[in-house]
């Protein structure tokens, strides 16, 4: 286990043995058979080990395999070869278990139930008890601050309180894991800085692990503690540049040079990898 | 569905009501053109009585036959209702069966497709044979088959074409497939249910006039406009046709206002933002 001066500012007091990474990638391939004699590699030899309450990024140039990763860890697709651990258990197992909560690039949430139904889907899938849903719905709008929404539906949010509210949803179980597959590339820049700020504010309160998927440079230097660059096909592991900005970030972390610095590092690194 | 709650503020009845006057006008304005130049063509060219009445006198008619009409409209009604309900039920609840098995739908859906495709009112003598010359329940077989393919074929669609991205959400989730069925086919399917409904509620009550009409002797619709039409009291054939349509506009709109009921949340039937 690395050992990162910038960890969150409020570790989860978790029972997490801190040697124990939380996802654990050995030589995994993803190939596509695109039906008759023709196949895609997606992803090949991906080796990635990613710790407890770490946020990584994953980085690339669309069709590199990047939200393919994410899908295989999520047990969304599963691997051609290789091995991947998450939690310590097959991806199968830790979906069944509930080890993890995604965000999709659209909001995906569902027309007919309000914000707060939404919410609480994964609880009334899991079998929580009504008023627990209901609690639990209305502590997770606090703390994507829509408590006033709950009784919107989701068309009458804009598309990022739609995409807080996908954040609500996928935390309200308290998965130790969250993947997320380019949550805010729908926005505009502002409200994709906004949104910066607020998961950044939100993951210090929960802890956990973040793994975040995007093509914008900016948006994983500012966000995490490693950025995964990612060549395009076949989707490999160029490099992983380690972030060393202080927590807690803020508007300004945007524009110390050490920000720039880094943003610098991970667009060479993506360069290479497109030479490569 | 307990918490719902109007999401937006509601404006005064009054207000609201003249908006919806507003917004019919056009088509009370047409129609009463319209009305008025048939009325006029037929006293200005005297076109005779049989081949086109005058509005006036189908309104006579009306008046005059009402409580025949309405007695007779009162079985035709309850074939068309009858027939309505078993064939929607029928066709939910099998599109519903195969749904669920890929297999049996493959296997069924171009039966479904071609079976629709056939004149089924052309089978009404059959199923007179099959279920009594005079049964009510023969009436209804027909509406029902009649309603039963749009319904199912509808419904499949409304339970298959789901986001693939909603489906992956209730995978990570590890939702078994009734959980997907009620938290997520299902009402996507409802939309598509209630359009395959709508127009269920017209079919059923043609179907019922056609069964009326390949039917025994009974006091129906059917029965009167063929005996009307040949004694040649085509204002008695224009009246039955008046009613058989407002008849079937009630029907329709019924079914229309339970879908505004079921889901308040649809695109057709959201209210603009405030």
């Amino acid at each position: 286990m690395r050992v990162d001066a910038s960890t969150p500012p409020i570790p989860k007091s978790d029972a997490q043995t801190p040697a124990a990474p939380v996802v654990s990638i050995r030589g995994v391939n993803k190939i596509f058979e695109t039906g008759g004699s023709e196949s895609v590699v997606a992803v090949q030899d991906i080796n990635l080990e990613i710790g407890a309450n770490e946020f990584v990024s994953l980085i690339g140039p669309s069709g590199c395999g990047k939200s393919t990763l994410l899908r295989l860890i999520a047990d969304l697709l599963t691997p051609t070869s290789g091995q991947l651990l998450v939690n310590g258990k097959p991806p199968r197992q830790a979906r069944l278990g509930r080890d993890y909560g995604f965000v999709f690039q659209a909001a995906t949430l569902y027309d007919w139930r309000t914000v707060s139904q939404n919410v609480q889907l994964p609880l009334e899938i899991m079998g929580y008890p009504p008023a627990r849903r209901a609690a639990r719905a209305r502590e997770m709008l606090q703390l994507v601050e829509l408590e006033k929404f709950g009784r919107h539906y989701p068309w009458q949010l804009s598309g990022g309180m739609q995409q807080r509210v996908a954040i609500a949803r996928a935390l309200a179980f308290e998965p130790p894991l969250l993947l997320m597959d380019e949550p805010f590339g729908a926005l505009d820049e502002f409200t994709r800085e906004r949104m910066n700020m607020e998961l950044l504010k939100i993951w210090g309160k929960t802890g956990g692990t973040v793994i975040f998927v995007t093509h914008s440079i900016a948006e994983a230097v500012f966000l995490s503690n490693r950025v995964v660059v990612m060549s395009p096909r076949p989707g490999r592991i160029t490099k992983v540049v380690d972030i060393g900005l202080p927590r807690p970030r803020t508007f300004e972390t945007r524009e110390d040079p050490r920000f720039f610095a880094a943003v610098t590092d991970v667009r060479e690194s993506l360069r290479e990898a497109y030479g490569a | 569905m307990s918490e719902f709650a109007p999401p937006l503020p509601e404006t005064s009845l009054a207000r609201r009501a003249l908006a919806r006057l507003r917004y019919y006008l056009p088509t009370i304005v047409v129609a009463l053109v319209v009305l008025l130049a048939w009325e006029l063509i037929v006293r200005v060219f005297n076109i005779r009585q049989f081949l086109l009445p005058k509005p006036s006198s189908i309104l006579a008619a009306f008046g005059e036959q009402q409580s025949i009409l309405l007695d007779k409209a009162y079985n035709t009604l309850r074939s068309a209702v009858g027939g309505f309900v078993l064939g929607s039920g029928l066709g939910i609840g099998v599109a519903l069966v195969t749904a669920r098995w890929v297999t049996l739908r493959q296997a069924m859906m171009p039966f479904a497709i071609a079976a629709n495709s056939v004149p089924i009112v052309a089978f009404s003598p059959i199923l007179f044979n099959w279920f009594g010359p005079s049964n009510p329940f023969s009436w209804m077989a027909i509406v029902a088959v009649i309603v039963f393919f749009p319904v199912m074929i509808n419904t499949v669609r409304g339970l298959t074409l789901v986001d693939p991205r909603a489906l992956e959400l209730m995978r990570s989730y590890a939702a078994d497939d009734f959980k997907i069925l009620f938290a997520l086919r299902i009402p996507n399917a409802l939309p598509f249910v209630f359009s395959a409904l709508r127009v269920a509620t017209v079919l059923s009550m043609i179907g019922a006039v056609v069964a009326d009409f390949f039917g025994v002797e009974r006091a129906t619709i059917g029965k009167y406009i063929t005996q009307e039409s040949a004694s040649f009291r085509f204002q008695n054939t224009w009246a039955a046709i008046l009613l058989v349509s407002v008849i079937g506009i009630l029907f329709y709109l019924l079914v229309a206002l339970a879908e505004r009921m079921v889901m308040p949340w649809h695109v057709s039937i959201r209210k603009p933002e405030a």
